[in-house]
């Protein structure tokens, strides 16, 4: 949920409207917000699933230090979702374990 | 070839933001190093009215206290350095910088730390179910991105940011089902616990949080009451619908630079847990190098700022750029005005403990 | 929950007690509230805090030294302007008239949620409990910008309330 209008911040201001794809599914996005600000708005709560027990893990600290949110996005493994800016066209995926270059799946090469 | 400065300041919060101010003030070559993309730290999330007398900047909320606290910096002609990681601190204070995808050093002849905090967790079945979350983590979330975690929180922890928290999500449309708190009193202002009072938040002091429940994430928090021993007493639990658990619980100095630069420290719980030992100038037992805010004991914005103008002036100082009689005139100043943050019986444990440092330093 | 404005006091409830509030310096009894409009400092703590103290230009509220001070409020020094109102970082300082008409009071608060009340709305007068104990009829929403967006709201109450209300319910948000 955004919050639009606020008693003592006013009217939000946000970047350009832009799209990142979520595990092959379009979510809105503003560019410059972290990554997870524009899953939470979209409603979507659970970044990754643990290694060994597959628990779901989502946001905790929202400042970059307990990498609870990461996710692959753009097949990077392991991306601080919560401090990481949004850009248009984005591919983010909710990883599983450690994750894999390339993609959730596994099998991509690995990049960079 | 290592870039140098004269101060190094690291964190580009309140306390390294007044510690800036007044070295660039004073004239030194300063730099302020921050991993994000924008400075003011925390102040930038604090929306509230902030307390103190008109030299804290009394009845303007932290936000505004944040914007003058850039302006001022800019005007002292204080360099930042943003993005950027201090990853280490090594012999004669050099700094290893992380930017970008590239590594470098700064050295500096006065390095003032002033890293911060880090919010205590609390683990309890479900503390990790996606919904579970920091209440600074919140405050973030709301203020500065402008998305609310969720419609329905639990708050667990009655200090002020607990208190100041529940009311900011109030504030941001949520719904704010209780208060809990293990404590048989409520722990931060009276002022804070009235205003969620008055806004229909139950506060109940001596409960605790006993798990989460949900699938993918939180759907319910079970409470219970809490004996004299912290042990929930059966037959009290009460289910909760809630889809978002804040932890108050605490914040703990972010204190891996100090370690690493071979400071001194003492395990002191009113401060936060293992802290510096620095002396009346916020200089640790590692010459050169200073601490200030959070990481030199837990408090507020306020008292962050005052110790980062007495680490700034002092680190000048040594420099050369205030004369002694100046230097320690404007250093009395701020003590008094330190001091007076940590009156009252909220403050005197603070005072205590921030004595004890003091005595510490001194036997080291 | 009632009772808990007459027992517990702030520590434990978060409520001012009756005792707490009638023990902090110069709490208006009813001789002084009985002459219009004055304001009512709710503050039973020790905490570091004086804006009240320079925004009454009338001298009627002293905090001085140390300024863990709990603020001394002159009553008879008191206008009703409310300027000390929007400046208590607490929110704790409000303002009553009990000589707004035959049977009703007027109470002043600090508000800060969205959406506001506008003059001449109905809405539910809370306690410090935050129950609803009454309507109240909006007379005034103030909110020059010198208040940096903490609105001063005055409702009109039954007269026996005045001491009791002390915010209002918050109204419903669109969608």
């Amino acid at each position: 949920m955004r919050i639009e209008d606020h008693p003592i911040l006013g009217r939000a201001e946000r970047g350009r409207r832009i799209t990142l794809t979520v595990d092959g599914n379009p979510v809105v996005a503003f560019e410059g917000e972290p990554i997870a600000a524009a899953l939470l708005a979209g409603g979507h709560r659970v970044f990754r699933y643990t290694a060994k027990r597959r628990e779901p893990r989502g946001l905790f600290c929202a400042l970059g230090r307990c990498t609870d949110c990461v996710m692959t996005v753009d097949g990077q493994p392991n991306v601080r979702t919560c401090v990481t800016p949004a850009r248009d066209g984005m591919i983010v995926q909710t990883q599983v374990g450690r994750g894999k270059w390339g993609g959730r799946g596994g099998g991509g090469k690995r990049k960079g | 070839m290592a870039r140098k400065t004269e101060i190094a300041v690291v964190g580009a919060g309140p306390a390294g933001m007044a510690a800036a101010i007044e070295a660039g003030r004073a004239g030194a070559r300063v730099i302020v190093i921050d991993e994000n993309q924008r400075p003011g730290g925390q102040l930038f999330k604090q929306i509230h009215k902030f307390f103190g007398s008109e030299a804290h900047r009394a009845g303007t909320r932290g936000v505004q206290i944040g914007l003058d606290l850039l302006r001022e910096a800019e005007e002292a002609g204080v360099a930042t350095l943003l993005d950027t990681v201090v990853y280490g601190i090594f012999s004669d204070r050099c700094l290893g910088l992380a930017r970008e995808h590239h590594t470098e050093e700064l050295e500096a002849d006065a390095v003032i730390l002033a890293t911060g905090a880090s919010e205590n967790a609390l683990a309890f079945p479900g503390w990790t179910l996606p919904g579970v979350m920091g209440a600074g983590a919140t405050q973030t979330l709301i203020h500065i991105h402008r998305v609310l975690p969720g419609k329905r929180a639990l708050m667990v922890g009655a200090g002020n940011v607990g208190l100041i928290v529940s009311y900011q999500l109030l504030q941001a449309g949520a719904k704010v089902v209780a208060v809990v708190e293990g404590l048989p009193a409520i722990g931060g202002y009276g002022v804070h616990a009235s205003k969620v009072r008055r806004a229909g938040v139950p506060i109940l002091t001596g409960h605790t949080v006993l798990r989460a429940e949900g699938r993918e994430g939180v759907e319910r928090a079970v409470i219970a009451r809490v004996d004299e021993n912290w042990k929930p007493i059966a037959g009290t639990e009460r289910t909760l619908e809630v889809d978002t658990i804040c932890l108050a619980v605490g914040l703990s100095p972010l204190a891996e630079l100090a370690w690493m630069a071979g400071c001194e420290f003492r395990y002191i719980p009113a401060l936060g847990g293992w802290v510096p030992l620095h002396d009346g100038n916020m200089e640790t037992t590692r010459k050169g190098i200073y601490v200030a805010g959070d990481l030199a004991g837990i408090e507020e914005a306020s008292t962050a700022m005052e110790e980062g103008r007495l680490a700034g002036l002092a680190a000048a100082q040594s420099l050369g750029h205030l004369t002694r009689e100046r230097g320690e005139k404007k250093k009395g100043e701020v003590h008094k005005r330190l001091a007076a943050l940590r009156m009252g019986s909220f403050g005197e444990g603070r005072a205590i403990s921030k004595e004890q440092i003091l005595q510490a330093r001194e036997t080291v | 929950m009632k009772g808990e404005t007459e027992t517990g006091g702030v520590r434990k409830t978060g409520i001012p007690s009756m005792k707490e509030l009638r023990a902090s310096p110069g709490y208006p009894g009813p001789e002084l509230l009985a002459r219009g409009p004055i304001a009512v400092i709710e503050c039973v703590q020790d905490i570091p805090c004086n804006p009240c103290e320079a925004a009454c230009r009338r001298g009627a509220i002293h905090v001085g030294n140390p300024i863990t001070n709990l603020p001394v409020f002159y009553g008879e020094k008191c206008n009703g302007c409310g300027n000390c109102i929007p400046v208590c970082p607490g929110q704790a300082i409000f303002l009553v008239d009990m000589t707004y008409s035959e049977d009703r009071a007027s109470v002043s608060f600090p508000y800060e949620f969205l959406p506001m009340p506008a003059k001449g709305d109905i809405v539910e007068g809370v306690n410090r409990a935050g129950e609803v104990v009454c309507r109240a009829e909006v007379l005034r929403v103030q909110k020059p910008k010198r208040f940096d967006h903490t609105a001063v709201i005055t409702v009109a109450v039954p007269k026996e309330l005045a001491m009791e209300v002390r915010s209002m319910k918050r109204l419903k948000r669109e969608g």
